[in-house]
């Protein structure tokens, strides 16, 4: 076989991207080894991406532990409380600012966007919380940075690419602009709320920062405050398994395992909604 | 009764426009009491930056103080190192994780097989669903000196084991790779999402011409993603100070501060751990004046430079 010229290019554009696939996917491959692997082979540092000594004690571990199920379910009450009044504020603010016509438009417009420039900042945001009495209430979790400008501007683009004739059709069927958006615009737009809605879900999904600083009652954390006890905050809780029966759990597996638990739903579900995003991200880039 | 609204409505305009848009005003009303309330409002608590804020006393009765912990902040010697971390991060992302998307980007367009190059970008798209928390457990653990992950590569060479995560000069290292292990992908839609605009005929053209592959690379796809890349950059240098509180938080201790500790984390331990919420504030303010200025100013050179610009 001749060796062609560009042959080379090729080899090295492959090995580059093979790289970085393989650099992106080891991790969560050798975390998931060492949370199904025996703690001898952990301790000696001999778990690639293979499990050593196949067991599942870790996860019986973790599994048991109310306090992790407690803020699953949590996460799971804010991640749907948010995104659907995220979502119908983004969905009916955006589709107002479509209308040129509307009276304060322009200062309406110059009102949001001004905000992805300029912000009150950490305290005065949370001074402005507690002083509405929200502090250390689920409702702090949900309203607090829920809205995002960026989607909004996003829902926006979506809504001025729908052709006006078809509003027009609902205005002379005597419907106003709430009957508008809800009887014309919305079934159009089942993509682009799909869209938002998986934007939102997975951002409240992974928020740390607000539940953070805004909840102090453990029975409200959601996943991502627990996570960081185990995870990062302290080895207490990961240590106290070991020794509590003969089997002893190494600390390691119990956040391996922990941090299995709490990313497989994602893992599982992104390559199937990582294209409603990508579309998101391209829109956005076009009126950016 | 209705009639006599009509009649006043065309003499007044106003009342006429805010009885034609009223449908539209009670659509944007959700909107604009969520902007009010936690955008605005806080806006207006800025002034606490001005004033020896008690929390007994309120906003409005706490005592005007003028600029006084603006010049507590920086006259303060920690100030110095948090400016510092807080800038050299921000460059350091500018200069190692802007351009690395691109590469990426560049590269992936070259593949023919579009199967292949799905399945690259499906798996480089990953750690952008994986929250900081996740993300920050998974640096400390393989970092750590105990059969951490890189430890473990370092003692396969015959290295000492390196305790990363308590040695102030690798912070910026291992925040720095991590933020490009975990955005190559996901940044590289927009450069993808341009390449993929550019005019085909271009490149047979370029053929015709006799231009090889670095030809065409130099004089067709870089010029046609240059708008691109300076619009991400103008939105990135704005974002220079705007060090996530999040990762770094999760990140550091109170052993590598020296490196770590950035304006935002700064602003939290004085403000919502120590409770000095005037001082935190005015910290907080000095940042946001700056972000802005830095925008600004950008996206003034660069439309004089390139006429690419953001507004």
């Amino acid at each position: 076989m001749k060796i062609k010229p560009g042959m080379f290019f090729t080899v090295l554009k492959i090995t580059f991207l093979l790289f970085i696939c393989v650099i992106t996917l080891y991790p969560f491959l050798h975390i998931f080894a060492v949370s199904l692997s025996n703690e001898l082979p952990i301790m000696r540092g001999e778990v690639g991406i293979i499990p050593k000594g196949l067991n599942f004690k870790s996860y019986n571990e973790v599994l048991k532990d109310p306090q992790l199920l407690t803020s699953y379910k949590n996460t799971i009450i804010y991640v749907v409380a948010r995104t659907m009044i995220a979502l119908t504020v983004t969905v009916c603010g955006a589709y107002a600012l479509t209308k040129k016509h509307m009276l304060f438009h322009r200062f309406f417009t110059l009102m949001v966007v001004f905000t992805m420039f300029f912000s009150g900042g950490m305290i005065p945001t949370y001074l402005v919380v507690q002083k509405l009495g929200l502090v250390d209430t689920r409702w702090a979790v949900i309203l607090v940075n829920s809205v995002s400008v960026w989607y909004l501007l996003l829902m926006r683009t979506f809504f001025s690419s729908i052709p006006s004739e078809l509003e027009d059709s609902g205005k002379i069927d005597g419907l106003n602009e709430i009957g508008i958006l809800w009887y014309i615009i919305l079934p159009l737009s089942k993509a682009s709320l799909a869209t938002i809605g998986l934007f939102y879900a997975v951002a409240m999904w992974n928020a740390f920062f607000t539940p953070f600083i805004y909840l102090n009652s453990p029975e409200k954390f959601p996943l991502q405050v627990i996570l960081r006890q185990i995870v990062i905050a302290n080895d207490m809780k990961a240590t106290q398994y070991v020794g509590a029966d003969d089997s002893a759990v190494l600390p390691e597996a119990i956040k391996y395992a922990t941090i299995m638990v709490s990313t497989l739903p994602i893992i599982m579900v992104y390559p199937f909604i990582q294209k409603y995003f990508v579309k998101g991200v391209m829109i956005g880039s076009v009126k950016g | 009764m209705k009639e006599a609204v009509y009649l006043d409505a065309r003499k007044k305009p106003f009342i006429k426009r805010l009885n034609e848009s009223k449908y539209l005003l009670i659509l944007f009303f959700p909107c604009f009491l969520y902007f009010l309330i936690f955008k605005y409002l806080p806006m207006f608590g800025i002034v606490i930056s001005f004033k020896n804020y008690n929390v007994f006393k309120g906003i409005m009765d706490s005592p005007w103080v003028g600029l006084k912990y603006y010049k507590m902040f920086f006259k303060n010697p920690d100030s110095i190192n948090i400016i510092r971390n807080t800038i050299l991060l921000g460059i350091y992302k500018l200069v190692w994780s802007f351009p690395a998307p691109i590469a990426f980007a560049l590269v992936l367009n070259e593949v023919a097989n579009g199967a292949f190059k799905r399945v690259v970008q499906t798996v480089s798209y990953l750690p952008h669903f994986i929250s900081t928390v996740i993300i920050a457990g998974m640096i400390l653990q393989f970092t750590s000196p105990r059969n951490g992950l890189f430890n473990v590569v370092l003692m396969g060479f015959g290295l000492e084991p390196i305790n990363f995560m308590v040695l102030p000069q690798w912070f910026r290292t291992v925040y720095i790779g991590s933020e490009i292990w975990q955005d190559i992908g996901w940044s590289a839609i927009i450069y993808l999402a341009a390449l993929a605009g550019i005019n085909p005929e271009l490149y047979e053209a370029a053929t015709v011409d006799g231009a090889n592959k670095w030809h065409k690379m130099w004089s067709i796809t870089i010029p046609s993603i240059a708008p691109t890349i300076v619009t991400l950059f103008i939105l990135n240098t704005g974002k220079v100070l705007d060090i996530g509180f999040e990762k770094v938080f999760l990140l550091y201790n109170p052993a590598i501060y020296k490196t770590a500790d950035v304006i935002s984390t700064y602003v939290y331990r004085i403000g919502l751990q120590q409770r000095s919420f005037s001082y935190a504030t005015a910290i907080n303010m000095s940042q946001s004046v700056v972000s802005l200025v830095l925008v600004l100013s950008t996206n003034y050179m660069s439309r004089k430079l390139s006429e690419t610009s953001l507004w």
